[in-house]
Protein backbone atom coordinates (compact mmCIF):
# COMPACT_ATOMS: atom_id res chain seq x y z
CA UNK A 1 0.00 0.00 0.00
CA UNK A 2 1.59 3.24 -0.50
CA UNK A 3 1.59 6.13 2.36
CA UNK A 4 -0.76 8.89 0.81
CA UNK A 5 -1.14 12.37 2.16
CA UNK A 6 -2.77 15.72 1.26
CA UNK A 7 -0.55 18.55 0.52
CA UNK A 8 2.02 19.08 3.22
CA UNK A 9 1.59 22.84 5.05
CA UNK A 10 4.70 25.06 6.57
CA UNK A 11 5.59 24.28 9.66
CA UNK A 12 4.91 27.67 11.20
CA UNK A 13 6.49 25.99 14.49
CA UNK A 14 9.75 26.29 13.63
CA UNK A 15 12.62 29.38 13.49
CA UNK A 16 11.81 32.51 11.03
CA UNK A 17 12.01 31.89 7.28
CA UNK A 18 13.12 33.74 4.35
CA UNK A 19 12.34 33.44 0.73
CA UNK A 20 15.05 32.31 -1.88
CA UNK A 21 16.79 34.73 -3.77
CA UNK A 22 15.64 35.29 -7.58
CA UNK A 23 18.59 34.71 -9.49
CA UNK A 24 16.70 34.47 -12.71
CA UNK A 25 16.46 37.89 -14.44
CA UNK A 26 17.66 39.33 -17.60
CA UNK A 27 18.77 37.48 -21.15
CA UNK A 28 15.42 37.73 -22.59
CA UNK A 29 15.26 40.81 -24.32
CA UNK A 30 11.78 41.44 -25.61
CA UNK A 31 11.07 43.03 -28.95
CA UNK A 32 8.84 46.52 -28.13
CA UNK A 33 7.37 48.18 -31.35
CA UNK A 34 6.24 51.02 -29.69
CA UNK A 35 9.63 51.39 -28.38
CA UNK A 36 10.79 51.79 -31.66
CA UNK A 37 8.25 54.16 -33.27
CA UNK A 38 8.75 56.34 -30.24
CA UNK A 39 12.74 56.92 -30.64
CA UNK A 40 12.26 57.03 -34.13
CA UNK A 41 10.14 60.27 -33.56
CA UNK A 42 12.32 61.89 -31.22
CA UNK A 43 15.01 61.54 -33.87
CA UNK A 44 12.72 63.65 -36.30
CA UNK A 45 11.63 65.66 -33.71
CA UNK A 46 15.17 66.85 -32.49
CA UNK A 47 16.69 66.64 -36.18
CA UNK A 48 13.37 68.96 -37.02
CA UNK A 49 14.41 71.52 -33.98
CA UNK A 50 17.75 71.55 -34.95
CA UNK A 51 16.65 72.77 -38.54
CA UNK A 52 14.06 74.97 -37.44
CA UNK A 53 16.52 76.95 -34.98
CA UNK A 54 18.79 77.10 -37.33
CA UNK A 55 21.35 74.50 -35.46
CA UNK A 56 22.44 73.00 -38.69
CA UNK A 57 23.00 74.41 -42.38
CA UNK A 58 19.91 73.19 -44.12
CA UNK A 59 22.26 72.67 -47.45
CA UNK A 60 23.93 70.18 -45.68
CA UNK A 61 20.68 68.84 -43.71
CA UNK A 62 17.36 69.83 -44.62
CA UNK A 63 14.70 69.57 -41.52
CA UNK A 64 12.41 66.82 -42.25
CA UNK A 65 9.63 69.12 -43.07
CA UNK A 66 11.56 70.03 -45.98
CA UNK A 67 12.07 66.77 -46.76
CA UNK A 68 8.00 65.79 -46.41
CA UNK A 69 7.79 69.30 -48.66
CA UNK A 70 9.86 67.80 -51.46
CA UNK A 71 8.17 64.62 -51.65
CA UNK A 72 4.69 66.08 -51.61
CA UNK A 73 5.70 68.27 -54.25
CA UNK A 74 7.47 65.30 -56.31
CA UNK A 75 3.89 63.31 -55.91
CA UNK A 76 1.73 66.26 -56.58
CA UNK A 77 3.88 66.73 -60.10
CA UNK A 78 3.87 63.48 -61.32
CA UNK A 79 7.22 62.98 -60.86
CA UNK A 80 7.53 60.65 -58.30
CA UNK A 81 5.64 58.07 -59.93
CA UNK A 82 7.25 58.79 -63.47
CA UNK A 83 10.83 57.92 -61.77
CA UNK A 84 9.28 54.99 -59.63
CA UNK A 85 7.74 53.48 -62.34
CA UNK A 86 10.67 53.17 -64.03
CA UNK A 87 12.55 51.83 -60.99
CA UNK A 88 10.05 48.99 -60.36
CA UNK A 89 10.16 47.99 -63.55
CA UNK A 90 13.57 47.37 -63.49
CA UNK A 91 13.65 45.64 -60.25
CA UNK A 92 10.82 43.96 -61.17
CA UNK A 93 12.26 42.65 -63.85
CA UNK A 94 15.48 41.94 -63.09
CA UNK A 95 14.23 40.19 -59.61
CA UNK A 96 11.86 37.74 -61.54
CA UNK A 97 14.53 36.66 -64.33
CA UNK A 98 17.63 36.76 -61.67
CA UNK A 99 15.11 34.73 -59.03
CA UNK A 100 13.73 32.08 -61.69
CA UNK A 101 16.91 31.77 -62.80
CA UNK A 102 18.53 31.35 -59.61
CA UNK A 103 15.43 28.86 -57.98
CA UNK A 104 16.59 26.94 -61.08
CA UNK A 105 20.46 26.83 -60.53
CA UNK A 106 19.71 26.34 -57.21
CA UNK A 107 17.93 23.29 -56.50
CA UNK A 108 20.21 21.75 -59.70
CA UNK A 109 22.49 21.78 -57.05
CA UNK A 110 21.21 20.63 -54.36
CA UNK A 111 19.56 17.47 -55.72
CA UNK A 112 22.21 16.79 -58.92
CA UNK A 113 25.79 15.43 -58.12
CA UNK A 114 26.75 16.88 -61.25
CA UNK A 115 24.70 20.14 -61.06
CA UNK A 116 26.33 20.98 -57.91
CA UNK A 117 30.40 19.66 -59.04
CA UNK A 118 30.08 22.55 -61.89
CA UNK A 119 27.43 24.81 -60.36
CA UNK A 120 29.08 25.87 -56.74
CA UNK A 121 32.47 26.38 -58.61
CA UNK A 122 30.90 29.02 -61.06
CA UNK A 123 28.85 30.52 -58.33
CA UNK A 124 32.10 30.98 -55.77
CA UNK A 125 33.97 31.86 -58.92
CA UNK A 126 31.65 34.34 -59.30
CA UNK A 127 29.61 35.76 -56.33
CA UNK A 128 31.91 37.95 -55.16
CA UNK A 129 32.26 40.14 -57.97
CA UNK A 130 30.43 43.51 -57.56
CA UNK A 131 28.00 43.03 -60.25
CA UNK A 132 27.95 46.93 -60.60
CA UNK A 133 31.38 46.36 -62.09
CA UNK A 134 30.00 44.95 -65.00
CA UNK A 135 27.28 47.59 -66.18
CA UNK A 136 30.09 48.87 -68.56
CA UNK A 137 30.39 45.51 -70.26
CA UNK A 138 26.47 44.51 -70.10
CA UNK A 139 26.25 47.93 -72.02
CA UNK A 140 28.66 46.72 -74.82
CA UNK A 141 26.82 43.76 -74.82
CA UNK A 142 22.94 44.50 -75.01
CA UNK A 143 23.53 47.97 -75.84
CA UNK A 144 22.48 51.34 -74.13
CA UNK A 145 18.79 50.91 -72.77
CA UNK A 146 16.57 49.12 -70.03
CA UNK A 147 18.26 45.75 -71.20
CA UNK A 148 22.01 45.66 -69.10
CA UNK A 149 20.29 47.90 -65.94
CA UNK A 150 18.24 44.65 -66.05
CA UNK A 151 20.86 42.20 -66.48
CA UNK A 152 22.71 43.87 -63.72
CA UNK A 153 19.81 43.81 -61.43
CA UNK A 154 19.04 39.91 -62.77
CA UNK A 155 22.95 38.92 -62.05
CA UNK A 156 22.91 39.98 -58.36
CA UNK A 157 19.73 38.51 -57.32
CA UNK A 158 20.80 35.37 -59.44
CA UNK A 159 23.78 34.42 -57.39
CA UNK A 160 22.27 35.13 -53.95
CA UNK A 161 19.33 32.96 -54.80
CA UNK A 162 20.93 30.45 -55.87
CA UNK A 163 23.20 30.05 -53.17
CA UNK A 164 19.94 30.68 -50.51
CA UNK A 165 17.99 27.93 -53.06
CA UNK A 166 20.70 25.06 -52.86
CA UNK A 167 21.58 26.19 -48.90
CA UNK A 168 17.70 25.38 -48.52
CA UNK A 169 17.64 22.37 -50.19
CA UNK A 170 20.69 21.19 -48.20
CA UNK A 171 19.14 21.88 -44.84
CA UNK A 172 16.06 19.65 -45.73
CA UNK A 173 16.10 17.25 -42.81
CA UNK A 174 17.76 14.24 -44.60
CA UNK A 175 15.47 11.79 -41.99
CA UNK A 176 12.47 13.29 -43.96
CA UNK A 177 13.71 12.38 -47.45
CA UNK A 178 14.45 9.12 -46.33
CA UNK A 179 11.13 9.08 -44.77
CA UNK A 180 9.66 10.03 -48.06
CA UNK A 181 11.51 7.16 -50.20
CA UNK A 182 10.78 4.41 -47.60
CA UNK A 183 7.13 5.21 -48.78
CA UNK A 184 8.29 4.93 -52.40
CA UNK A 185 7.50 7.95 -53.09
CA UNK A 186 8.24 9.54 -56.60
CA UNK A 187 10.93 11.92 -57.48
CA UNK A 188 9.41 14.73 -58.11
CA UNK A 189 6.29 14.35 -55.24
CA UNK A 190 9.48 14.37 -52.82
CA UNK A 191 10.65 17.48 -54.39
CA UNK A 192 7.23 19.11 -54.48
CA UNK A 193 5.94 17.94 -50.80
CA UNK A 194 9.29 17.56 -49.07
CA UNK A 195 12.48 19.67 -50.54
CA UNK A 196 10.22 22.46 -51.93
CA UNK A 197 8.30 23.08 -48.62
CA UNK A 198 12.18 22.14 -46.48
CA UNK A 199 13.89 24.99 -48.34
CA UNK A 200 11.41 28.13 -48.54
CA UNK A 201 12.34 29.28 -44.90
CA UNK A 202 16.12 29.98 -46.82
CA UNK A 203 14.82 30.51 -49.92
CA UNK A 204 12.33 33.03 -48.38
CA UNK A 205 15.11 34.54 -46.70
CA UNK A 206 17.11 34.49 -49.42
CA UNK A 207 14.08 37.01 -51.28
CA UNK A 208 14.82 39.08 -48.39
CA UNK A 209 18.40 39.38 -49.19
CA UNK A 210 17.52 39.74 -52.88
CA UNK A 211 15.19 42.36 -52.90
CA UNK A 212 18.11 44.74 -51.03
CA UNK A 213 20.88 43.35 -53.55
CA UNK A 214 17.98 44.59 -56.15
CA UNK A 215 17.25 48.18 -54.99
CA UNK A 216 20.87 48.99 -54.85
CA UNK A 217 21.79 47.70 -57.90
CA UNK A 218 19.00 49.97 -59.25
CA UNK A 219 20.02 52.71 -57.98
CA UNK A 220 23.51 52.19 -58.93
CA UNK A 221 22.77 51.36 -62.27
CA UNK A 222 20.28 54.27 -62.65
CA UNK A 223 22.96 56.65 -61.29
CA UNK A 224 25.53 55.35 -64.12
CA UNK A 225 23.08 55.73 -67.08
CA UNK A 226 19.22 56.59 -66.71
CA UNK A 227 17.02 60.00 -67.66
CA UNK A 228 14.29 58.54 -65.38
CA UNK A 229 14.30 56.15 -61.99
CA UNK A 230 15.25 57.27 -58.32
CA UNK A 231 18.71 56.84 -58.71
CA UNK A 232 18.87 58.71 -61.24
CA UNK A 233 16.51 61.79 -59.28
CA UNK A 234 19.20 61.05 -56.02
CA UNK A 235 22.12 62.01 -58.49
CA UNK A 236 20.46 64.66 -60.33
CA UNK A 237 19.33 66.52 -57.30
CA UNK A 238 22.77 66.33 -55.40
CA UNK A 239 24.74 67.72 -58.51
CA UNK A 240 21.92 70.51 -58.50
CA UNK A 241 22.89 70.71 -54.82
CA UNK A 242 18.83 69.90 -54.41
CA UNK A 243 19.50 67.80 -50.77
CA UNK A 244 15.59 67.94 -49.83
CA UNK A 245 14.84 66.39 -53.25
CA UNK A 246 18.13 64.55 -52.67
CA UNK A 247 16.87 63.31 -49.27
CA UNK A 248 13.15 63.12 -50.57
CA UNK A 249 14.47 60.35 -52.63
CA UNK A 250 16.55 58.80 -49.94
CA UNK A 251 13.24 58.54 -47.92
CA UNK A 252 11.29 56.90 -51.00
CA UNK A 253 13.89 54.24 -51.52
CA UNK A 254 14.03 53.62 -47.43
CA UNK A 255 9.87 53.04 -47.59
CA UNK A 256 10.23 51.13 -50.93
CA UNK A 257 12.34 48.80 -49.12
CA UNK A 258 10.25 48.78 -46.35
CA UNK A 259 7.02 48.21 -48.27
CA UNK A 260 8.96 45.17 -49.90
CA UNK A 261 10.06 43.82 -46.71
CA UNK A 262 6.83 44.29 -45.35
CA UNK A 263 5.35 41.71 -48.41
CA UNK A 264 8.06 39.02 -47.63
CA UNK A 265 6.99 39.35 -43.89
CA UNK A 266 3.12 38.66 -45.18
CA UNK A 267 4.52 36.23 -47.62
CA UNK A 268 5.97 34.17 -44.67
CA UNK A 269 3.66 34.50 -42.23
CA UNK A 270 1.26 32.68 -45.10
CA UNK A 271 3.33 30.24 -46.20
CA UNK A 272 6.21 29.67 -43.16
CA UNK A 273 2.68 29.09 -40.63
CA UNK A 274 3.58 25.53 -39.29
CA UNK A 275 6.90 26.91 -37.33
CA UNK B 1 5.69 -12.66 -46.12
CA UNK B 2 9.11 -13.53 -44.51
CA UNK B 3 12.13 -11.12 -44.73
CA UNK B 4 15.73 -12.23 -44.58
CA UNK B 5 18.92 -11.11 -43.94
CA UNK B 6 21.22 -12.66 -45.91
CA UNK B 7 24.90 -12.97 -45.12
CA UNK B 8 24.78 -8.89 -44.83
CA UNK B 9 27.55 -6.96 -43.91
CA UNK B 10 28.86 -3.50 -44.18
CA UNK B 11 31.37 -0.93 -44.48
CA UNK B 12 31.05 2.81 -44.35
CA UNK B 13 34.66 3.58 -45.75
CA UNK B 14 37.30 1.82 -43.51
CA UNK B 15 34.57 1.14 -40.53
CA UNK B 16 33.06 -2.12 -40.49
CA UNK B 17 29.70 -1.52 -39.12
CA UNK B 18 28.31 -5.37 -39.81
CA UNK B 19 29.50 -8.54 -40.58
CA UNK B 20 27.96 -11.31 -42.15
CA UNK B 21 24.74 -11.14 -40.29
CA UNK B 22 21.83 -13.39 -41.26
CA UNK B 23 18.27 -14.41 -39.99
CA UNK B 24 15.05 -14.46 -41.44
CA UNK B 25 11.69 -12.80 -40.00
CA UNK B 26 8.71 -15.28 -40.41
CA UNK B 27 5.22 -13.63 -41.36
CA UNK B 28 3.56 -12.26 -38.14
CA UNK B 29 6.54 -12.84 -35.93
CA UNK B 30 8.50 -10.05 -34.07
CA UNK B 31 12.27 -9.60 -33.81
CA UNK B 32 14.02 -7.71 -31.63
CA UNK B 33 17.83 -6.80 -32.37
CA UNK B 34 19.72 -5.57 -29.76
CA UNK B 35 23.04 -4.66 -29.03
CA UNK B 36 25.45 -2.28 -27.90
CA UNK B 37 25.58 1.26 -28.92
CA UNK B 38 27.25 1.85 -32.26
CA UNK B 39 26.91 -2.37 -33.60
CA UNK B 40 25.21 -1.57 -36.31
CA UNK B 41 21.27 -1.83 -35.06
CA UNK B 42 19.96 1.17 -37.34
CA UNK B 43 22.21 -0.11 -40.33
CA UNK B 44 20.65 -2.92 -40.68
CA UNK B 45 17.59 -1.92 -40.25
CA UNK B 46 17.88 0.81 -43.27
CA UNK B 47 19.57 -2.24 -45.22
CA UNK B 48 16.70 -4.41 -44.19
CA UNK B 49 13.85 -1.69 -45.64
CA UNK B 50 15.76 -1.04 -48.61
CA UNK B 51 17.35 2.41 -47.57
CA UNK B 52 21.08 1.41 -47.56
CA UNK B 53 22.37 -0.57 -49.84
CA UNK B 54 24.84 -3.43 -48.18
CA UNK B 55 28.21 -3.90 -49.06
CA UNK B 56 28.19 -7.90 -49.18
CA UNK B 57 24.89 -9.78 -48.69
CA UNK B 58 21.33 -9.03 -49.55
CA UNK B 59 17.84 -8.20 -47.98
CA UNK B 60 15.26 -10.24 -49.63
CA UNK B 61 11.38 -11.38 -49.29
CA UNK B 62 10.01 -14.35 -49.90
CA UNK B 63 6.43 -15.03 -50.21
CA UNK B 64 3.61 -12.30 -51.62
CA UNK B 65 2.74 -9.51 -49.62
CA UNK B 66 -0.88 -9.69 -47.84
CA UNK B 67 -3.43 -8.85 -50.65
CA UNK B 68 -3.77 -4.55 -50.19
CA UNK B 69 -0.76 -4.00 -48.55
CA UNK B 70 0.49 -0.41 -50.26
CA UNK B 71 4.69 -1.01 -48.81
CA UNK B 72 5.01 -4.16 -47.51
CA UNK B 73 7.86 -2.90 -45.52
CA UNK B 74 7.29 0.22 -43.54
CA UNK B 75 9.44 2.10 -41.28
CA UNK B 76 8.59 3.74 -38.08
CA UNK B 77 11.26 6.44 -36.92
CA UNK B 78 13.04 6.82 -33.76
CA UNK B 79 12.87 11.16 -34.86
CA UNK B 80 9.37 10.62 -36.00
CA UNK B 81 10.40 12.01 -39.88
CA UNK B 82 6.84 14.22 -39.35
CA UNK B 83 6.41 16.70 -41.98
CA UNK B 84 6.17 19.77 -40.26
CA UNK B 85 4.16 21.99 -42.54
CA UNK B 86 1.48 18.89 -42.97
CA UNK B 87 -1.04 18.16 -40.59
CA UNK B 88 -1.85 14.89 -38.71
CA UNK B 89 -4.51 14.09 -41.40
CA UNK B 90 -2.09 15.58 -44.28
CA UNK B 91 0.93 13.31 -42.57
CA UNK B 92 -0.38 10.32 -42.62
CA UNK B 93 -2.07 10.89 -46.29
CA UNK B 94 1.85 11.65 -47.77
CA UNK B 95 2.18 8.13 -48.59
CA UNK B 96 -1.28 7.31 -49.82
CA UNK B 97 -1.31 10.48 -52.35
CA UNK B 98 0.80 8.46 -54.71
CA UNK B 99 -1.05 5.44 -54.70
CA UNK B 100 -3.71 3.50 -56.64
CA UNK B 101 -6.24 4.83 -54.32
CA UNK B 102 -9.73 6.15 -55.26
CA UNK B 103 -10.45 9.62 -52.66
CA UNK B 104 -12.97 7.96 -51.11
CA UNK B 105 -10.76 5.06 -50.28
CA UNK B 106 -7.90 6.55 -49.12
CA UNK B 107 -10.54 8.98 -46.83
CA UNK B 108 -11.53 5.40 -45.19
CA UNK B 109 -8.21 4.25 -44.12
CA UNK B 110 -6.97 7.50 -43.13
CA UNK B 111 -9.93 7.20 -40.56
CA UNK B 112 -9.14 4.13 -39.82
CA UNK B 113 -5.66 4.89 -38.88
CA UNK B 114 -6.38 7.90 -36.86
CA UNK B 115 -8.99 6.01 -35.15
CA UNK B 116 -6.53 3.28 -34.35
CA UNK B 117 -4.33 5.24 -32.97
CA UNK B 118 -6.61 7.90 -30.90
CA UNK B 119 -5.66 10.74 -33.33
CA UNK B 120 -9.58 11.16 -34.69
CA UNK B 121 -9.62 14.37 -32.42
CA UNK B 122 -6.24 15.99 -33.39
CA UNK B 123 -6.12 15.86 -37.18
CA UNK B 124 -5.92 19.19 -37.96
CA UNK B 125 -3.43 19.71 -35.69
CA UNK B 126 0.36 20.50 -36.95
CA UNK B 127 3.22 18.21 -35.53
CA UNK B 128 4.85 21.22 -33.42
CA UNK B 129 1.36 21.15 -31.60
CA UNK B 130 1.68 17.82 -30.40
CA UNK B 131 3.58 16.09 -27.61
CA UNK B 132 6.41 13.57 -28.29
CA UNK B 133 4.23 10.82 -27.68
CA UNK B 134 1.13 12.12 -30.25
CA UNK B 135 3.74 12.65 -32.69
CA UNK B 136 5.00 9.00 -32.32
CA UNK B 137 1.48 7.96 -32.85
CA UNK B 138 0.85 10.08 -36.42
CA UNK B 139 4.42 7.81 -37.07
CA UNK B 140 2.00 4.82 -36.46
CA UNK B 141 -0.61 5.70 -37.90
CA UNK B 142 1.14 6.74 -41.47
CA UNK B 143 2.48 3.48 -41.55
CA UNK B 144 -0.57 1.46 -40.34
CA UNK B 145 -2.33 3.46 -43.77
CA UNK B 146 0.03 1.90 -45.82
CA UNK B 147 -1.23 -1.76 -44.53
CA UNK B 148 2.41 -3.00 -43.91
CA UNK B 149 2.81 -6.81 -43.99
CA UNK B 150 6.43 -5.91 -41.20
CA UNK B 151 6.91 -2.36 -39.72
CA UNK B 152 10.66 -1.41 -39.38
CA UNK B 153 10.81 0.26 -36.23
CA UNK B 154 14.07 1.78 -35.06
CA UNK B 155 14.20 3.05 -31.48
CA UNK B 156 10.62 4.09 -31.52
CA UNK B 157 9.82 5.21 -27.89
CA UNK B 158 14.28 6.13 -27.24
CA UNK B 159 12.99 9.79 -27.93
CA UNK B 160 9.94 9.69 -25.40
CA UNK B 161 10.53 9.71 -21.62
CA UNK B 162 9.07 6.73 -19.86
CA UNK B 163 5.71 7.10 -19.31
CA UNK B 164 4.64 7.53 -22.94
CA UNK B 165 7.15 4.79 -23.25
CA UNK B 166 4.89 2.55 -21.55
CA UNK B 167 1.81 3.78 -22.61
CA UNK B 168 2.66 3.50 -26.46
CA UNK B 169 4.34 0.15 -25.60
CA UNK B 170 0.83 -0.80 -24.77
CA UNK B 171 -0.38 0.31 -27.89
CA UNK B 172 2.23 -1.62 -29.86
CA UNK B 173 1.25 -4.66 -27.57
CA UNK B 174 -2.19 -4.49 -28.90
CA UNK B 175 -1.76 -3.15 -32.72
CA UNK B 176 0.28 -6.51 -33.34
CA UNK B 177 -1.29 -8.40 -31.02
CA UNK B 178 -3.13 -10.47 -34.10
CA UNK B 179 -0.53 -11.31 -36.09
CA UNK B 180 -1.17 -10.27 -38.96
CA UNK B 181 1.50 -7.49 -39.24
CA UNK B 182 5.64 -8.91 -38.40
CA UNK B 183 8.16 -5.88 -36.80
CA UNK B 184 12.07 -5.41 -36.62
CA UNK B 185 12.18 -3.61 -33.61
CA UNK B 186 15.44 -2.21 -33.40
CA UNK B 187 16.42 -1.24 -29.77
CA UNK B 188 18.38 -0.83 -27.06
CA UNK B 189 15.79 -1.24 -24.37
CA UNK B 190 16.09 -5.08 -23.19
CA UNK B 191 12.17 -4.90 -21.31
CA UNK B 192 11.15 -2.93 -24.64
CA UNK B 193 12.44 -6.36 -26.82
CA UNK B 194 11.39 -8.87 -23.99
CA UNK B 195 7.84 -7.44 -24.12
CA UNK B 196 7.14 -7.31 -27.38
CA UNK B 197 9.41 -9.76 -29.59
CA UNK B 198 9.27 -13.50 -30.30
CA UNK B 199 12.81 -13.57 -30.86
CA UNK B 200 15.87 -11.14 -30.02
CA UNK B 201 18.63 -10.84 -32.15
CA UNK B 202 21.69 -10.11 -30.19
CA UNK B 203 24.35 -8.25 -31.99
CA UNK B 204 28.00 -8.21 -30.61
CA UNK B 205 29.79 -4.60 -30.73
CA UNK B 206 31.02 -3.18 -33.83
CA UNK B 207 31.26 -4.88 -36.51
CA UNK B 208 28.00 -6.02 -35.63
CA UNK B 209 28.04 -9.64 -35.65
CA UNK B 210 24.71 -12.11 -34.65
CA UNK B 211 26.07 -12.98 -31.16
CA UNK B 212 22.73 -15.17 -30.09
CA UNK B 213 19.10 -15.44 -31.26
CA UNK B 214 16.88 -15.99 -28.07
CA UNK B 215 13.39 -17.61 -28.33
CA UNK B 216 11.36 -15.54 -26.03
CA UNK B 217 9.49 -18.71 -23.87
CA UNK B 218 6.22 -17.11 -23.77
CA UNK B 219 3.25 -15.99 -25.70
CA UNK B 220 2.78 -12.54 -26.24
CA UNK B 221 -0.23 -12.52 -24.40
CA UNK B 222 1.07 -14.40 -21.52
CA UNK B 223 3.62 -12.07 -21.09
CA UNK B 224 1.13 -9.20 -19.78
CA UNK B 225 -0.38 -11.27 -16.98
CA UNK B 226 1.51 -11.06 -13.59
CA UNK B 227 2.80 -14.24 -13.54
CA UNK B 228 4.80 -13.78 -16.65
CA UNK B 229 6.88 -10.67 -14.41
CA UNK B 230 9.34 -12.70 -13.17
CA UNK B 231 10.05 -14.61 -15.51
CA UNK B 232 10.45 -11.90 -18.34
CA UNK B 233 12.72 -10.16 -15.62
CA UNK B 234 14.86 -13.18 -15.76
CA UNK B 235 14.89 -13.23 -19.40
CA UNK B 236 16.43 -9.26 -19.42
CA UNK B 237 19.23 -10.35 -16.91
CA UNK B 238 20.23 -12.78 -19.14
CA UNK B 239 20.26 -10.67 -22.21
CA UNK B 240 21.81 -7.96 -20.64
CA UNK B 241 24.26 -11.21 -19.07
CA UNK B 242 25.09 -11.39 -22.89
CA UNK B 243 25.74 -7.18 -23.90
CA UNK B 244 26.79 -6.13 -20.81
CA UNK B 245 30.50 -6.47 -21.35
CA UNK B 246 30.28 -5.53 -24.86
CA UNK B 247 28.70 -2.74 -23.89
CA UNK B 248 31.54 -1.76 -21.81
CA UNK B 249 33.90 -1.91 -24.08
CA UNK B 250 31.41 -0.08 -26.58
CA UNK B 251 31.50 3.17 -24.68
CA UNK B 252 34.99 2.95 -23.86
CA UNK B 253 35.19 2.80 -27.64
CA UNK B 254 33.55 5.57 -28.08
CA UNK B 255 34.77 7.86 -25.12
CA UNK B 256 38.74 7.27 -26.82
CA UNK B 257 36.59 7.97 -30.54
Amino acid sequence: MLDRSPQETKDRSAEATRPVAFRGAGFTPRGSRSAGWIALALVIAVWQLAGSAGWVNPLFLPAPSAIAMAVYKLASSGALWQHLSWSIMRIGTGWIIGTAAGVIVGFAIGLSTMARGVGITFISALFPIPKIALLPLLILWLGIGEEPKIATIALGVFFSTAISVYSGVDAVPRNLIRMAQSFNVPFHAIVRRVIWPGALPSILAGFRITSSVALLLVVSAEMIGAQYGIGAFVLQAGNLMQTDQLLAGVVILSLFGLLVGKLINLLEVRLLHWR
Amino acid sequence: MDLIADHISHRFGALDVLDDVSFTVRAGEIVAIVGPSGCGKSTLLSILGGLLRPSEGAAELRGAPPSGSLNPLTFVFQDFALLPWNTVEENVAFPLLHTSLGAGERRAVIDDALRRTGLSDFRAAYPKQLSGGMRQRVGIARALAVRPAILLMDEPLSALDSQTRELLMEDFVGLLADGTMGAVYVTHNLEEAVRLADRVVVLSRRPGRIREIVTIPMTRAERGTADARGPMAALQGELWSLIRKEAIDAEREVQHA
